[in-house]
Parts: structure tokens; sequence; C-alpha cells
């Protein structure tokens, strides 16, 4: 035999058959260990390096003398660093560890050569390192969600070709019988990610198109990186972890269904609202709002599924870390979902498009909905992947109260700024404009300091599950294990 | 799913206007609607009394094309726009008259088409306005003097007087852009004149602030920004 054909065989990762389930979930669980882990601590990383330059920029935005001589970190570089920090280091390394995860247990295999896995894991968050310094130093290319130099694209590209393809190796040997909702949404978004990176990295910044088919390139792309990648992975761990912790099954099987198809088949075309009023064919501008509002769909069935699985478990979910993150996740998803429809209708558009309302509504989707989702599930799969508990229940919950008054207080604020905002910039009276340039600004700074102020909120919630995450690493209380998960709250009915 | 959405929005777009041309005065002019016979556009545009015929959408030999393409060293400022990140506060674009203030604030004269990006290497229409639009800012603000003081310190410009009743700006220094250095045998053309009312943003007696090669390359895109045209598919007041 060759050597190529003998290493295709050995990548087949299926299972021994025979084996009872829960022996097959604990192999799986120590194959996946080391490479999910990795991913995991890269995620944790990233995260409170993001959060370090979501507070440079919050703070420098109401106080623009702050660092103001340090060209590396000035506002647009910063933003752009907390961007790309968070979007490809804390919430891909996410993806990547839940993601692959979820998808080995649900199709019961396992990952052979871990070690492409890991490799190619190290290079990612290399390039995501060399683009974040590429940014601070001057290499940022003003292209919204793709400020990285486009020399670490390439590097970028071909280590997720290599992390993604482990997805679908083990969809391709995936046990035999049904294909749970969490499996379309894993295996679509590791084909649509990859499709839409490369096809707006070739065509906004190797091979440019002319004039404004860039901005539509742009926002085709930046829109469905958080609709077809992020969003699909979020409620893949919903629909995984809320039936899982609560042992029951999910409400309908037909409207998963439905939720998933109206997601792909409506929202690749919505990222155009970005450009209402913009030089753009105006057709599709009205293609765009035809899709955003179509959204209605997948978020209103996802939400009655997801609702309907949980309701008369409010206990449950108050006590379990992994229930309380998620549960606000996916009401979160709900509600940013139909914010999002209800911007791109012209009329509220044309007040909330320039405005900071529309940096509120990106960190509803990208915070309070998918990152929220994802510290459930880590605190649902490292118990498993390390056969530890949580060291501290105490942590938890600083981390959950921190982060989810935290990004409340900034949802507030950047809605309600923001809608201020942008009716300052519109009010005329007899054709002149009633407040300047400056009035407008100005008008910002309380909005921004409450912004600041629900950033330390965040900061404070991140650091405590980084200590968590740590001295789970290290071992603290590993005999805990014999005494049941760490709960956050008591049957009895504790109050926090 | 994704390949036909890249299709209808992507694709078609291309198609649709991905070969615009710059285009001439002629048929720019505000006479030329009137005039067009068959083919051709006719007018008197050297003023001898004798119509001349020109092809609409052909270009004159030496004659100019809008938009125009911007200086190198204003390209060289777009450079560093890019990698200073302005786009995330100031977009370049303005919306049709009734969709939103764009027309009354002065941002520009018409609304922006496609036309007006064809010849920019990378388009940076931008999604935030934190602070203003710019992309008819060589026109309303047409003085180099002026955007070095708002670069070294945007309040200088905005509330020169220091009143703190007056809203001020919250737009961020870049005093990296410009350096101290010695006056030699005389003033730099392009020092500074800090006003009075700033003694901490002066340079020590005997030394002036200049600005450096990226400052001044910034300035020269600024002031490339202007929207002083018209084109067949836009015309002022729309």
């Amino acid at each position: 035999m060759s050597p190529l054909i003998s290493f295709f065989t050995s990548i087949d990762p299926r299972q021994k058959t025979g084996v009872p389930l829960k022996v097959q979930l604990s192999e799986i669980d120590r194959q996946m260990r080391v490479p999910v882990i990795m991913f995991l601590c890269f995620a944790v990383l990233w995260l409170q390096i993001g959060t370090f330059f979501a507070m440079v920029s919050s703070i420098k935005l109401h106080n623009p003398e702050f660092l103001g001589d340090l060209s590396w970190l000035t506002f647009g570089r910063t933003r752009s660093a907390h961007l790309n920090s968070v979007a490809y280091g804390w919430a891909n390394n996410a993806v990547f560890g839940v993601g692959l995860w979820i998808m080995a247990r649900l199709c019961k295999v396992t990952v052979r050569h871990a070690g492409i896995l890991i490799t190619a894991g190290i290079f990612w968050n290399i390039g995501v390192a060399a683009g974040v310094f590429g940014i601070l130093s001057g290499g940022m290319t003003s292209i919204e969600w793709l400020e990285m130099p486009m020399q670490v694209a390439p590097l970028l590209a071909l280590s997720y070709a290599m992390i993604g393809v482990w997805g679908v190796i083990m969809f391709r040997y995936r046990a035999l019988g049904h294909v749970y909702v969490s499996q379309w949404y894993i295996l679509g978004g590791l084909f649509w990610f990859p499709w839409i990176y490369m096809i707006a990295q070739v065509m906004i910044l190797w091979v440019p198109a002319r004039g404004t088919v860039q901005a539509i390139t742009n926002w085709w792309f930046a829109h469905n990186v958080l609709g077809l990648w992020y969003t699909p992975m979020g409620l893949a761990a919903i629909y995984y972890f809320l039936p899982k912790v609560l042992g029951r099954p999910i409400h309908s099987y037909y409207l998963s269904v439905l939720g998933f198809w109206s997601l792909a088949l409506f929202y690749n075309w919505a990222g155009v609202h970005h450009l209402i009023g913009g030089p753009i064919p105006v057709w599709l501008i009205s293609a765009g709002i035809v899709a955003s509002v179509m959204m209605v769909i997948p978020a209103i069935v996802t939400a009655i599924n997801h609702h309907m699985t949980a309701v008369g478990n409010a206990r449950a979910v108050w006590c379990s870390p992994t229930l309380r993150f998620i549960v606000f996740g996916a009401m979160s998803y709900t509600f940013a979902s139909l914010f999002g429809s209800a911007m791109a209708l012209r009329d509220i558009n044309v007040v909330t498009h320039f405005s900071q309302f529309t940096v509120g509504h990106a960190h509803h989707g990208a915070y309070a909905f998918f990152t929220m989702v994802m510290f459930g599930s880590v605190y649902f799969m490292v118990p498993r992947l390390l056969k530890r508990e949580w060291p501290s229940a105490a942590l938890i919950k600083v981390h959950f109260w921190g982060t989810a008054i935290g990004i409340g207080i900034m949802l507030f604020a950047l809605h309600i700024g923001g809608w201020i905002q942008g009716e300052m910039w519109n009010e005329l009276k007899d054709g002149a404009p009633v407040y300047s340039n400056l009035d407008v600004s100005q008008a910002l700074v309380k909005w921004f300091l409450s912004r600041s102020f629900a950033g330390i909120l965040l900061t404070i919630g991140h650091v405590a599950f980084l200590v968590n995450f740590v001295w789970m690493l290290a071992g603290g209380k590993s005999t805990r294990y014999k005494e049941g998960p760490t709960l956050i709250g008591d049957k009895e009915g504790s109050t926090l | 799913m994704l390949a036909f959405s890249w299709t209808g929005l992507i694709l078609s777009s291309v198609i649709q206007y991905g070969s615009l041309q710059p285009v001439t005065e002629f048929v720019n002019h505000p006479q030329s609607e009137e005039q067009i016979t068959g083919a051709f556009i006719e007018l008197d545009l050297d003023n001898d009394g004798k119509k001349e015929s020109f092809v609409p959408g052909v270009n004159q030999p030496g004659e100019q094309t809008f938009p125009q393409p911007i200086s190198g060293l204003a390209q060289q400022g777009k450079e560093v726009y890019q990698n200073m990140g302005c786009l995330y506060c100031h977009s370049q674009q303005v919306r049709r008259k009734g969709f939103g203030a764009d027309f009354e604030r002065g941002w520009g004269d018409r609304q922006t088409v496609p036309r007006d990006y064809i010849l920019q290497g990378r388009v940076l229409l931008g999604t935030s306005r934190t602070g203003p639009d710019l992309m008819a800012v060589g026109q309303r603000q047409p003085s180099w003097e002026w955007h070095y003081l708002h670069l070294y310190n945007p309040r200088i410009t905005a509330n020169p007087t220091r009143d703190p009743n007056k809203p001020d700006s919250i737009m961020p220094p870049f005093r990296f852009l410009f350096k101290v250095q010695k006056i030699g045998d005389a003033p730099s053309p392009d020092a500074l004149k800090i006003p009075d009312n700033f003694p901490e943003d002066k340079a020590p007696e005997g030394y002036e602030i200049v600005p450096t090669d990226e400052g001044r390359a910034l300035v020269a895109y600024l002031l490339s920004l202007k929207l002083n045209y018209e084109l067949p598919e836009s015309r002022f007041s729309e």
C-alpha cells in the first residue's frame, strides 16, 4: 500500500462498533483533549488581549488625549486591533474548539493525527498575532473586518483549511443514523467561512474590483462572517447543550430544519443593508432589505424552538453555568436578529446607519449572543476534557454578572446614544441643520463614558473567567469530580 | 446558496458597472441634454460661434475627464488615511437630498454615485460618522494651515477660545505626524502658528513645529477630496 493511501486510511476516525455510548464519548473526549484545550487556551488569551484594546479604544472616544501621542495606539488602530483580536483570535479559536468537539461527539468519531490539527492551530494564531501587529504598526487595510495586512491572509487561509477539514472528515465518517441539527450548522459554517474569506481577500485586496463593487464585496463578507460563521456555530452550540444539560429532546425537528434553511437562504443576501443610501445600485439595496426582513423567520423559529425546549426548567437553567450563559445568548440572538431586521428598513436606517447604534448592534450579536454561548460551552466542555470540575463557583458568578450587566449597560448606552446621534445628524429646521458637527460629537460623550463603565464590568468578568480557567488547568480542586459538577445556585433557591 | 448571492450581489455589479469610465465635460456639460442630436452632442465649447459635434461618452484628446485621479503626494496621504483608520469615524459618501441631512450639512452638492469611485484603488466609503463626512472636505476646508492645526490638536480649530460652554472636538490628536525642529535661517513656510490660547502646544523658543512627510501627504489627500464636478447621472442639488 502506498504511503498516501495508508495515510488516508489512517485518518478514518470511526470507532469500533459495539462499544457503549458513554465509553465512546469518553474516548472521543480523550482524543480531542489536547487540540480542543489548545484552542480554548488561545481563545481565552485573545479574549483578554481584545478586551485590553477595547478598553483603550473606548476611553479614547471620550478622552481623546489618552495615549494620544502614540501612533501605534491611535483610535483607528486600537479599535481594529480589538475587532481582529476578538473576531479571529477569541471567536475563531472558540469556534474551532467548541465546533469540532461537538461535531466529534455527534458523529461518534475521533480525531486521528491530532498533531496536524494542533500545528494548524498554532499557525492560525501566529497569523492572527502577525495581523494584529501589522494593524498597530501601520499596515492596516481599512477594509472593515479585514483590517489585517493582506500578507497574513494566505497563512490564515491555509491554517483554516487544515483545521476545517477535520470537521468535514468527521462528518464524512459519521456513525450511521440521524444527522442532528448542530451538525448541519457546523458543516455549513465550515464550508461557508473559507468561501467568503477567500472571495473577499481576492476581490478587495489581491485583485481589487472596480469602485464600489469593493464595498459590496466587503459587506457581503463582513455580514456573512457573522451570519454564516459565528451564528451557525453559536446556534449549533445552543442546539447541542440545551437538550444535553436539561436531558430532554429539542422541541421540534421541523422547526430546526426551517430555521437552518431560512438562515442559509436569506442571510447571505442581507449584507448590503450596510450600504443603504450609498453609491451602489438601488436594486441591490432593496434585495438586501428584503433578505434582512426575511431574517425574522429563522429568528422567530429558532426562538420558539429554544424556548419550548427550555420552558419549565428555570431552576435548572439558573443553576447550571452552561445553561445560564447559553440561555442568555439564545435570548440575545432573538433580539439581535429582530433589531437587525428593523435596522434594515430605510426609515430606521436613515437614523441608525452611521451612528453608534450599529456598533451596539454588532456587540449585541457578537457578544450578547455568540460570546455568551461560547462561555457557556466552555463551562460544559472543560470538565469533560480534563476530568475535573471548575474550582470556583464564585468566579463563575462574577463572570456571569460582570458580563451580563456589562453588556446590558453597553447595549443600552450605544443604542440610545446612537439613536440620539443619528437624529442629531439628520435634524433640520427651515432647511438648515439644527446641531453643528461638534454638538453631535459632544452629545455622545456621556454615552461613551457609560460604555467605558460597562467595559470595566466586562473586563472584571473576563479576568474572573481567566483566573478560573488557569486554576482549572493547573489542577485546582481536582478531587471534586466525585462530588459532582460545580453549580452556581442550589435547588432550594439561592438568589444569585 | 452562497454562490447564488455572490453571483447576484457581486458578479452582477461587476457586470452592471464594472466598466464605467470617467466622462468628459462635453458629456457632462449642462447644455448637453438639450442639444443631443442623434448620436452626437453639439456644443460650442470654444465660443467661436460654431458648434462642434462630439460622440457622447468618448473622451476627446486633451480634454479633462471626471472623476480625476489624485496626485502622487495625495496617494501617499491616502495610505496614511488608511493605516491610521480615519475611516472608522469619517465616511466618504453623500446620501441623496431628502435621505438624511448630508446635503444640508454641506457635505456635498449632490449625491455620490458609483462613477465617483472608479479611479480609487481602494474605496473608503466608511460606515461610521462619529465625525463629519469627508467626501468634499477639500472644498469645505481648502486651507493647508487649517488642516495642520486640526490634526496637531483638534481642540485648536474646534474651540479656539477654549470656552468651556462651547462644544469641543473629540477627535484624537495626530501630533506624531509633526516634528519639532530648530529654526534655521528663516522659519519654515509650513511651520504651525499655534494660537496663544494653547501655550502647552507651542514649540520652545527657537524651535518650530512642522509636518512630517506623512503629515504633509495626509493633508494633500484631504485637500484632494472634492465633489466639484457633475456627472450625467448626478447633477448638483440632487
